[in-house]
């Protein structure tokens, strides 16, 4: 089959990265920025600063119309009806038989919902909405949009130098707020573990925002090697390697983005499938796997029981910077899914021991708020 | 003493009949932080082109091949605990094995230092 020539998309930011010392790679149809000094400095920059990430790639959408929260929960197992305004849930994105067709984030706005999905997935994902929908519901793909995500221990330090009241943003809340007199919508969310925010601002405006955030000094920008290793530690999954059509929240080991609303009454997508899953377990489930030495074990690495029979496979592997160990997530049988459990790894031929561990590897330290 | 380079990136170092091999300056930093080597023993026999040993970033896994057929004569030890070696010092203090030149006419398909670094130019 001849390989068809890649049309890369450009970020807004993208001539800022390059200034920046970003090497570039093709990601989701777009070039972007995978290190800028090095992943590892990066990563645990991140762990003890500020790091920006651009997410500009991901698709910003909102939906408009009468219940479009009872809407969308036709194809999203989460609790949307009773979700707040300005409050952010997990969810994601279900075809008819309860596969995972994307992980998205969505926030009540008003009289709409905003959700932010993948890049790699949002043209799938809108063709999906548009048609799995009632007519009533109206999308609106906001391509003139760019996203940053700034995350860690300093990022509110950071961002309360610029927007004073975000202080009052729990986490998982959002809100209308103007930056270096620019308007965006932040919300304190991100994908790395920390505490951070996520920064929604027109693409004419991002550079200026950039600029202004990567003016204090506890601010790098960080690329997309950092951004994977930084998710793993924190045991979240990344569509596309750990989640796919042939998984479901349940194997997932997601449940707690299914509301207990919904766990009773069903009515989305796959609902016989996973609520069977959710009373009786599913065939496989998604673990933690501390593995043994140095060499990291990677995606599609075979998982073995002790008999040296195939249990899984390995989704995502690397060498984690904070732990200074390889770690992996997989999905095994479900009766070896309990920590503790010692199983081995097989990657190009050769033996790894690992053990199933509870996840994040590295803990969270997310801002919640008391009483939020 | 001479020092030649393969298109694959590995550089060999030959004094008499033994020769350091490395993975370039231009491959660890394609590579990036670098988290793991593992090395061949001593002893072992190796064919030209053969995968002699493995490195890893965080990000991926390359195979170092063997530039010449020989056989292993020592690993270096030391990319074990502080495999960033080869970051910090790819073309010295960071090679990986060091082998008996089974027949030196292989060093002819290979570049020479200046014919290499030109290359890397161009890549």
């Amino acid at each position: 089959m001849a390989e068809t020539t890649e049309i890369l998309q450009v970020l807004p930011l993208d001539s800022w990265h390059r200034a920046h010392g970003a090497r570039m790679v093709s990601f989701a149809g777009y070039s972007m920025p995978v290190q800028y000094e090095g992943v590892i400095a990066e990563h645990l920059w991140t762990r003890t600063n500020a790091g920006l990430f651009d997410v500009s790639h991901m698709g910003q959408l909102t939906f408009h119309g009468d219940r479009v929260d009872a809407a969308l929960e036709s194809l999203l197992p989460g609790e949307l009806q009773l979700l707040k305004d300005g409050r952010l849930r997990y969810s994601m994105l279900l075809d008819e038989e309860g596969g995972i067709l994307d992980d998205l984030m969505a926030t009540r706005r008003g009289d709409h919902f905003y959700v932010v999905v993948n890049g790699a997935t949002k043209h799938d994902d809108i063709e999906q909405f548009v048609r799995r929908l009632p007519k009533g519901v109206v999308l609106d793909h906001m391509k003139e949009q760019a996203l940053l995500a700034l995350q860690g221990p300093r990022a509110s330090e950071v961002l309360e130098a610029l927007v004073p009241s975000v202080s009052e943003l729990g986490f998982m809340q959002g809100d209308a707020f103007t930056i270096s007199g620019m308007p965006a919508w932040i919300s304190r969310s991100g994908y790395t573990g920390e505490d951070g925010f996520e920064i929604s601002v027109a693409a004419a405006a991002v550079e200026h925002v950039a600029n202004s955030l990567i003016a204090h000094d506890a601010v790098k920008p960080i690329g997309l090697g950092a951004r994977d290793s930084l998710r793993l530690e924190a045991g979240l999954p990344l569509y596309g390697h750990d989640l796919d059509t042939s998984t479901t929240p349940v194997m997932a080991d997601l449940q707690f983005a299914i509301g207990k609303r919904r766990r009773a009454e069903g009515g989305f997508a796959g609902d016989m499938r996973i609520l069977a899953e959710l009373e009786s377990g599913a065939a496989q489930k998604r673990v933690g796997l501390n593995v043994e030495g140095r060499q990291p074990v990677r995606e599609g690495a075979l998982i073995l029981d002790g008999e040296g029979n195939e249990v899984g496979r390995v989704t995502s592997g690397t060498f984690s910077p904070t732990l200074q160990r390889p770690i992996a997530m997989g999905y095994v049988a479900t009766p070896l899914s309990a920590p503790g459990t010692a199983l081995k790894l097989e990657q190009r031929s050769k033996l790894f021991e690992a053990t199933v561990t509870p996840m994040p590897f590295v803990p969270h330290r997310y801002h919640r708020k008391q009483g939020a | 003493m001479s020092l030649h380079f393969t298109g694959e990136h590995e550089w060999i170092r030959v004094e008499g009949d033994v020769g350091t091999v490395g993975i370039s300056n231009h491959a660890q930093e394609a590579l990036g932080d670098i988290v793991f080597a593992e090395v061949p023993e001593s002893g072992r026999s190796l064919n030209k082109g053969d995968e002699a040993a493995v490195v890893e970033s965080v990000k991926a896994a390359s195979d170092v091949y063997s530039p010449v057929a020989g056989e292993v004569i020592e690993g270096n030890t030391a990319l074990a605990d502080d495999p960033a070696l080869i970051n910090r010092d790819p073309e010295g203090e960071g090679w990986f094995f060091k082998v008996r030149i089974a027949d030196k006419s292989q060093l002819n398909d290979l570049m020479d230092e200046a014919a290499y670094r030109e290359w890397v130019k161009t890549l």
